[in-house]
């Protein structure tokens, strides 16, 4: 793997690297700044492993202000920026350059403000996903969305990948569950963008910043929403035959008009993984593996769950298991929720994130399984089924060669699939640096002109996350376009 | 006058933007005009309307998925969602009524255009929410896309939500995707009379935070309870508080129980059945307690503990009447006839309590002389202007609706 190109450094940018160092010193103190060679290593890739650049330097700073003296010194200096919370992104949107500074927000991880009456919780943008639930679960609320990696990501990361989870089906992802946010803008300028209220004033910039991989400003604050958690949950295991009948079970049950909190599919390979991983008690003799939820009071899931069965028995599913227990419900979720942990440890993997209509699914599991095997690779199928979210993980042996750009080409076989059938690149990863030139795939040159005159009002430099998201043929059209227009165009007109 | 364009395709709507934007002509961009009266006045001498774009080009139920063109009637929308068991779960609002446009005309585009959202957006989301996909037409005259017809896509930056609310100043949308969801078997709603603003909004948030899924929670004031199209409640002469229970009835009977235990202390309420209940929110969604009287009302949005203060605060100025939705985060507020709509105090008190406000109703002359919009910060201000600038350079759509030279 490594066929995506990374920008070429700037030498003279790289030559200034001690001084640029102690400028960051003296602008957030010694202890916020990484600087050696074993430190800034740390930093050098996220859990897309196959990139991987040594920055500049990393600057964590504490505070807003020390975040705003960062980037005004960046843009007074012409330096790249790459924001960063956990590096846990799969995309290889925190992949940092050469030439970039790596800002973390990592220290910034408080609580600020719980109020249930008003249901928000205001946060430093810094604080791990399960920190928000952890801090209003006494209260018996709640922070919905929850990707697999929220013990480690950052509230930071979720907002700028718009990240979703198992339980997005019915609460929605991160977009559908920030209310505002406070960003440093690559000016320095702290802007404060809506809050406890709901609905924004003027344009729906929250919407805009909500999944901009870290491309329009740095978020050191956020306030979100926060639920009142439901009475009881609890899940529900069926196993079918094939991937075919487990996709029209899910399609019969959404058009029952019961949406379940979440529905997660496993194939054959993955169940198997997940089951030695987590002894989740998963059924071993079946192809397809949905795990349902449903929330209520213990009348309302038993009513619910004996629905979906019904639902289900018509398909004669090989195995129906409802759990009995709070231990067993805790048992099948940890066994999906590490599943890309349990086969990291049988294999390096490569994940996959497209989404498809779910109607669908098993053409598209099919073509899957056969674009895998011309590459002589293996692959496990995990996703979110309930809305279509797929992520075949294509398994290979980084150390045989020539295996990891197979995977790579696999997976843009794979994406461009799911596009083919009416979905998408990616459903909650984000593009980052990995599907940044299948963006052309998805998008006409209109749409990314779009998109990138976005970018433009944010950070006409283009020194936020530069080499992420667009194909860097187009992202440079754009900036000598801009140029030719700011020189051609009269000094009046240009200040209108 | 002002002449007329009505594009039947995204392809002549393309072609009527290249010829407007070459020659820089101003454009007012309409639906079906039943939301016309919001805004500042939009001087342009040429309009257009999207009702020539009409028809549902994708229903996948057991997908949630729906596709529109931009110009499809709303009514129609819904009848088709409703032969399927399904709806818009944010409810969109209709100011028709309110605006004296009549009621059941507005476009779906226009719905997403204006995030209009009705009362279940406590619980289910606003309908910028909802949005998954856009087609439309920019200042530059280029066809665009953002998003897709999947419930899960963060392929590039999110331009579909981003234009929800953009009130047809940034692009004209020629279609639009969302996301709908099953219809509840049943609806339940408890009414509480008499309550005092603060008392209602109190047990408005408690409701919430009961894990019963509440799915509306909204507060009238005594002369606006009178103005109701509901038979037994327009007879009530006090204020009420109602509280809304969707689900399947075995389990509204359940939490309804053990709700009004949680609120024993307001009171005992009346219970609405489901034909009344769907009575009440239907005058709920279409706002016919304002009628065209000659007031003038303001949509504000704070935070629910903020709403009776900020209410009374502006009632030391002026007579108002509130109706509180969304527990109180979204106050409804009829003010007198005045030269500037109470905007002067109206902002005041939105400035110390927090939120934004705009004026929904009011006379061309007095929406041309005050802000209907919010007014933004500096920061915020600039970011806007930019966006205005990187869709439309020419600043030939709808300009000045929103901010004046925007
Ligand atoms: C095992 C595993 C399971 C996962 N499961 C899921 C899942 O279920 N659902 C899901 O959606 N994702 C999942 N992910 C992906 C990843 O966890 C998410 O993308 C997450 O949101 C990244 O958060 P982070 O704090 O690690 O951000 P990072 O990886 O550090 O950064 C991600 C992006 O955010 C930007 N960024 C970081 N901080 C800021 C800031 N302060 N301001 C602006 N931009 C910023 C970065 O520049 C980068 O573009 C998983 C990853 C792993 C490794």
């Amino acid at each position: 793997m490594a066929s995506i190109a990374l920008p070429l450094p700037d030498p003279e940018i790289v030559g200034r690297r001690e001084s640029i160092v102690r400028d960051l010193v003296v602008l957030c103190g010694a202890d916020a700044v990484i600087s050696d060679e074993d430190g800034r290593r740390a930093f050098e890739t996220d859990a897309l492993t196959a990139y991987r650049r040594m920055p500049l330097a990393i600057v964590l700073p504490s505070t807003t202000e020390g975040v705003s003296a960062v980037l005004k010194y960046a843009k007074a200096n012409g330096i790249k920026v790459m924001p960063r919370g956990a590096g846990t992104s799969l995309a290889g949107g925190a992949v940092p350059l050469e030439d970039s500074i790596v800002v973390g927000i990592s220290k910034m991880n408080r609580v600020l403000e719980i109020d249930f009456h008003n249901r928000f919780a205001r946060v430093e943008a810094g604080i791990t996903n399960l920190a928000i639930s952890a801090a209003v679960g006494a209260e018996d609320f709640f922070y919905a969305p929850d990707p697999s990696s929220q013990i480690a990501c950052t509230l930071a990361g979720n907002i700028a990948m718009n990240s979703g989870g198992a339980h997005c089906l019915k609460y929605g992802v991160t977009t559908n569950n920030v209310l505002g946010v406070r960003m440093v803008t690559i000016d320095g300028e702290v802007v404060d963008i809506g809050g406890a209220h709901l609905d924004s004033e003027g344009y729906d910039l929250l919407a805009l910043i909500v999944g901009s991989e870290g491309q329009f400003g740095i978020v050191t604050e956020a306030t979100v929403r926060i639920l009142r958690a439901a009475e009881g949950a609890r899940p529900m295991m069926i196993g079918f035959e094939s991937s075919a009948k487990a996709g029209i079970c899910v399609a019969r049950i959404i058009a029952s008009g019961i949406i379940p909190v979440a529905i997660e599919f496993m194939d054959k390979p993955a169940i198997e993984v997940c089951e030695a991983f987590a002894k989740a008690g998963y059924p071993m003799n079946v192809e397809a593996l949905l795990i349902i939820e449903v929330e209520g009071s213990e009348q309302e899931i038993a009513d619910r769950l004996a629905y979906i069965a019904s639902i289900a028995h018509e398909l004669n599913p090989q195995a129906l298991v409802v759990s009995g227990s709070p231990e067993q419900s805790a048992k099948i979720w940890k066994g999906r929720k590490s599943a890309f942990g349990a086969i990291g440890r049988i294999s390096d993997y490569y994940c996959m994130d497209g989404t498809i209509p779910l109607a669908h699914l098993p053409h598209v599991l099919e073509q899957i399984s056969a674009i895998c095997a011309k590459y002589g690779l293996r692959v496990a199928n995990i996703f979110h089924a309930g809305d279509g979210n797929l992520h075949p993980l294509v398994m290979y042996d980084a150390n045989a060669p020539g295996e990891a750009d197979k995977a790579e080409k696999a997976g843009a076989e794979i994406l461009k699939l799911c596009v083919s059938v009416g979905g998408c690149l990616t459903g909650e990863h984000g593009v980052g640096l990995e599907k940044r030139d299948l963006m052309r795939v998805q998008f006409s040159e209109e749409d990314i002109a779009v998109q990138l005159r976005i970018k433009a009002v944010f950070d006409p430099d283009w020194l936020l996350n530069f080499g992420k998201v667009f194909p860097l043929d187009d992202v440079q059209a754009a900036i000598d376009k801009a140029q030719r227009a700011r020189t051609e165009a009269p000094p009046s007109e240009a200040a209108a | 006058m002002s002449d007329i364009m009505r594009p039947a395709t995204e392809w002549e709507l393309k072609s009527m933007m290249t010829a407007l934007s070459e020659r820089s002509i101003p454009v007012e961009i309409l639906g079906a005009g039943s939301k016309r009266g919001v805004g500042r006045p939009v001087v342009a001498p040429v309009v257009l309307t999207t009702g020539a774009m009409r028809g549902i080009s994708l229903y996948e139920p057991a997908e949630l998925v729906m596709s529109a063109r931009a110009g499809t009637p709303l009514s129609q929308v819904e009848v088709e969602l409703a032969s399927r068991g399904q709806m818009l779960p944010f409810e969109p609002i209709d100011l028709g009524p309110m605006l004296g446009t009549g009621a059941g005309q507005q476009t779906i585009g226009a719905v997403f255009a204006a995030n209009l959202s009705g009362s279940r957006r406590i619980s289910a989301g606003a309908a910028r929410d909802y949005l998954l996909g856009v087609r439309g037409v920019n200042g530059h005259a280029e066809i665009f896309k953002s998003g897709g017809r999947v419930m899960k896509n963060v392929t590039g930056y999110d331009v579909a939500r981003g234009l929800a609310g953009s009130w047809g100043t940034l692009a004209v949308l020629s279609e639009v995707t969302f996301k709908v969801l099953p219809l509840p078997d049943d609806v339940l709603t408890l009414v509480y009379p008499d309550l005092t603003d603060d008392l209602a909004v109190e047990m408005m948030s408690l409701a919430l935070t009961e894990p019963y899924e509440v799915s509306g929670t909204v507060h009238l004031a005594p002369a606006l309870v009178s103005r109701l199209t509901h038979k037994t409640l327009s007879k009530e002469k006090r204020s009420v508080t109602a509280i809304r229970l969707e689900n399947f009835t075995r389990s509204i009977s359940y939490r309804k129980q053990r709700l009004r235990n949680a609120l024993r202390a307001y009171g005992e309420p009346i219970e609405l059945d489901l034909e009344s209940s769907l009575a009440f929110w239907g005058d709920m969604r279409a706002l016919s307690f304002f009628p065209p009287n000659g007031t003038h009302v303001w949509r504000i949005s704070t935070a629910p503990s903020m709403a009776a203060s900020l209410v009374a605060s502006v009632r030391r100025h002026m007579k108002v009447e509130a109706y509180y939705d969304w527990s109180g985060g979204l106050i409804w507020l009829e003010t007198p006839a005045s030269a500037d709509a109470g905007s002067a105090d109206i902002r005041r008190a939105v400035a110390t309590h927090g939120g934004h406000a705009t004026l929904i109703r009011a006379d061309e002359t007095v929406r041309r002389t005050v802000e209907v919009f919010q007014p933004l910060g500096p920061a915020v201000d600039r970011i806007t202007r930019g966006l205005k600038q990187a869709f439309d350079p020419m600043n030939i759509l709808n300009p000045g609706r929103m901010y004046a030279s925007l």
